[in-house]
């Protein structure tokens, strides 16, 4: 890497505590975003992306959770030990945040133009009424018809797909280089995903800015992302640029979510059910000592349970960290039945 | 707005006419003769009594009665004592300032103390400050306000000497004393009932921002960058008060019933302590007035909180 990266986690790991003993939640973590890019964090619930996504503004709640190691370079500065004070100039200024939930992530009492303004006069010191001014301006940018009416409307009176189009508003109305996306069009109808996903897009190009997008919808990804970072149990399995990683997915993970991507076209003519990865997530709470997908993996062998497979570059920028890549890869390996 | 009002208080006309149609049955039904004492009177003889009894129409069926405690409500006229005769509605007024001093300086204590030591117990949720917060509220709204009230005199008046224990309503100090003996006389019934009120409310109080804390929009204030203080103030306060301010508004009749137990342990002449004279005296007139005054009360207060409730949350329109 001879440019420095715009935000660089390395080894991160975030730990919760629980009445059963630690949850490694994020289990040494690499993942570099670029100016300008866009990533997308693949995986199922419960893999760690969103206590990432969270953990690089400190989003993550202290205790239980615990930044157990690791960095996260924020143009070469570690955010870990920054203090209060310093996080907050990052927060919403240099990094903004869209959340997966807009029927709650927006405060009730307060009108949408109070909550967009609120940012702006923390880190621009801009009085009340030029605040407003720019809730509204950046109503209108994110396509919400009448803004200077709408900035004085609660939450409660927009739909769904408006208040998340109003959540972005909020992440964007700072400027900032960089937009974490934590699943922005997960709890919304699928005609309106499309709508946010282009706004986001649109953007994107517009403000140049990078944005690091959490979902676990490969259908999402193949339309944003220019690389992706799969996840599973807690640690990156797969990472790749968007178009080798679905024309040559090399860690079985990546292939099952691929392969369990719904298509209308094999349902109707041919009756395919759609394919499921078996099993579920191991424990957090103390994982598997080797590869931790190893148990719901058809080409599970022996030597995969036997130490943790290292993350390993099979192409260009193309890492998996599976120890029968190149075979599956190839279709020389046997699915090998049960896991020893 | 002002429509809803004019509906509410129009709702509020029948309701107020039933609660008085009880009360009135009630005491009609209830034993007990106010003129008790002239029977065992022996220099008067039964048939006085008996023109008494007719000249004051306690022998007229229920209904008529009622029918007259009401024309002569609506004319203003509330009636005499038949103990002191005084005219009841004096009585009220006489007693009511008091009442609501005490009653509005001992809320105030309330929520000055719960709503700061709620929310900081609740942003630091099982700490040392929390554990310790959570078991002196328990103990305090589990001691009974007339155990803590003798406990104070017995400590602050008569060991200590620090303190009067009778509080009276004319003071013979003028001026600046006179405002000091106010206070002196105040602190222990307010103390009481305010710290009494303040313990159920912090635990009320904590559970609200407990609420409030994990919900999404906190984070995303925490997610602007602005400062905690003001993620604590602006959204999670904000929001927590929404249903403690309900609640105050509607506990408020109830805090007036508890006020009746500690002005009588201080002999705060208040209305709670002329409730209680009026019953034991069988003072007809003063009892249905003093309870419908309470009743009244509690009709105002809901209306207060659900005008309160939109206004702090504005999902609420009033239709």
């Amino acid at each position: 890497m001879t440019e420095q990266r715009l935000l660089d986690i390395q080894g991160l790991k975030v730990h919760f505590r629980t009445d059963d003993g630690w949850v490694r939640a994020v289990d040494g973590v690499d993942i570099g975003v670029d100016r300008g890019e866009t990533v997308c964090v693949v995986g199922e619930s419960g893999c760690g992306k969103t206590v990432t996504a969270k953990s690089v503004l400190k989003l993550i709640d202290m205790p239980p959770g615990k930044i157990a190691a690791g960095k996260i370079l924020w143009q070469g500065r570690d955010i870990v030990p920054m203090r209060a004070a310093e996080m907050r100039a990052i927060r919403s200024k240099e990094i903004g945040f869209i959340f997966q939930e807009p029927m709650t992530s927006l405060n009730p009492v307060y009108t949408v133009g109070y909550q967009i303004a609120e940012t702006v006069r923390q880190h621009e010191g801009l009085s009340k009424r030029a605040a407003t001014d720019r809730a509204a301006e950046m109503l209108r940018l994110v396509n919400i018809p009448n803004p200077a009416k709408r900035v004085h409307d609660y939450p409660h009176q927009f739909s769904g797909g408006m208040r998340q189009r109003v959540v972005i508003a909020m992440a964007l109305a700072c400027n900032p280089k960089l937009i974490i996306a934590d699943e922005p069009t997960t709890a919304l109808d699928v005609t309106i995903q499309a709508g946010i996903l282009d706004l986001l897009n649109e953007m994107k190009e517009r403000l140049g800015m990078a944005v690091l997008l959490i979902t676990h919808a490969m259908g999402v990804v193949a339309e944003t992302a220019q690389r992706v970072v799969v996840m599973y149990a807690g640690q990156v399995v797969e990472e790749a640029p968007v178009a080798p990683l679905f024309a040559r997915p090399l860690h079985p993970y990546t292939q099952g979510l691929i392969r369990s991507i719904p298509r209308l076209d094999l349902a109707a003519t041919e009756h395919k059910r759609l394919e499921a990865i078996p099993g579920a997530v191991p424990s957090l709470l103390d994982p598997p000592r080797g590869c931790r997908f190893a148990a719901r993996c058809r080409y599970a062998i022996p030597e995969c349970t036997a130490a943790p497979p290292p993350l390993r570059e099979l192409g260009a920028g193309h890492f998996a960290a599976c120890i029968r890549a190149e075979e599956i890869a190839e279709g020389r390996a046997q699915p090998a039945g049960v896991a020893a | 707005m002002t429509q809803y009002l004019i509906r509410r208080l129009l709702i509020a006309i029948p309701s107020i006419l039933g609660i008085s149609v009880i009360l009135f049955a009630v005491l009609a039904l209830a034993p007990g003769d106010p003129f008790e004492e002239l029977a065992t009177n022996p220099a008067i003889p039964p048939e006085v009594r008996q023109n008494l009894r007719a000249s004051l129409g306690l022998d007229d069926p229920i209904h008529v009665r009622y029918f007259a405690w009401l024309t002569s409500m609506l004319r203003g006229d509330w009636g005499f004592s038949f103990v002191s005769r005084i005219p009841v509605d004096d009585l009220i007024l006489q007693r009511l300032p008091t009442t609501i001093a005490v009653i509005g300086a001992s809320q105030v204590l309330a929520i000055c103390i719960a709503i700061p030591i709620g929310v900081f117990a609740a942003t630091r949720p099982y700490s040392i400050f929390d554990q310790i917060a959570n078991t002196l509220a328990f103990v305090g709204f589990s001691l009974p306000t007339f155990f803590t009230g003798l406990l104070l005199i017995l400590l602050f008046s008569i060991h200590l000497d620090w303190l009067p224990f009778v509080y009276r309503t004319q003071l013979d100090s003028t001026g600046w004393q006179w405002w000091w003996d106010q206070v002196r006389q105040s602190i222990m019934p307010v103390t009481v009932l305010g710290l009494f009120q303040g313990a159920a409310l912090v635990r009320f109080v904590r559970s609200a921002v407990l609420d409030v804390i994990r919900l999404d929009y906190v984070t995303t204030a925490r997610a602007k960058g602005i400062p905690e203080s003001a993620v604590t103030l602006r959204h999670i306060v904000r929001n927590a008060m929404i249903p403690v301010v309900t609640l105050l508004a509607l506990q408020m009749p109830a805090v007036f019933g508890g006020a009746i137990v500690t002005e009588q342990i201080f002999r705060v002449p208040g209305i709670g302590s002329l409730l209680i004279s009026a019953v034991l005296a069988n003072d007809t007139p003063v009892i249905m007035a003093v309870t419908f005054v309470f009743a009244c009360l509690v009709i105002l207060f809901n209306l207060i909180a659900d005008i309160l409730y939109g206004w702090l949350d504005p999902r609420i329109s009033y239709r």
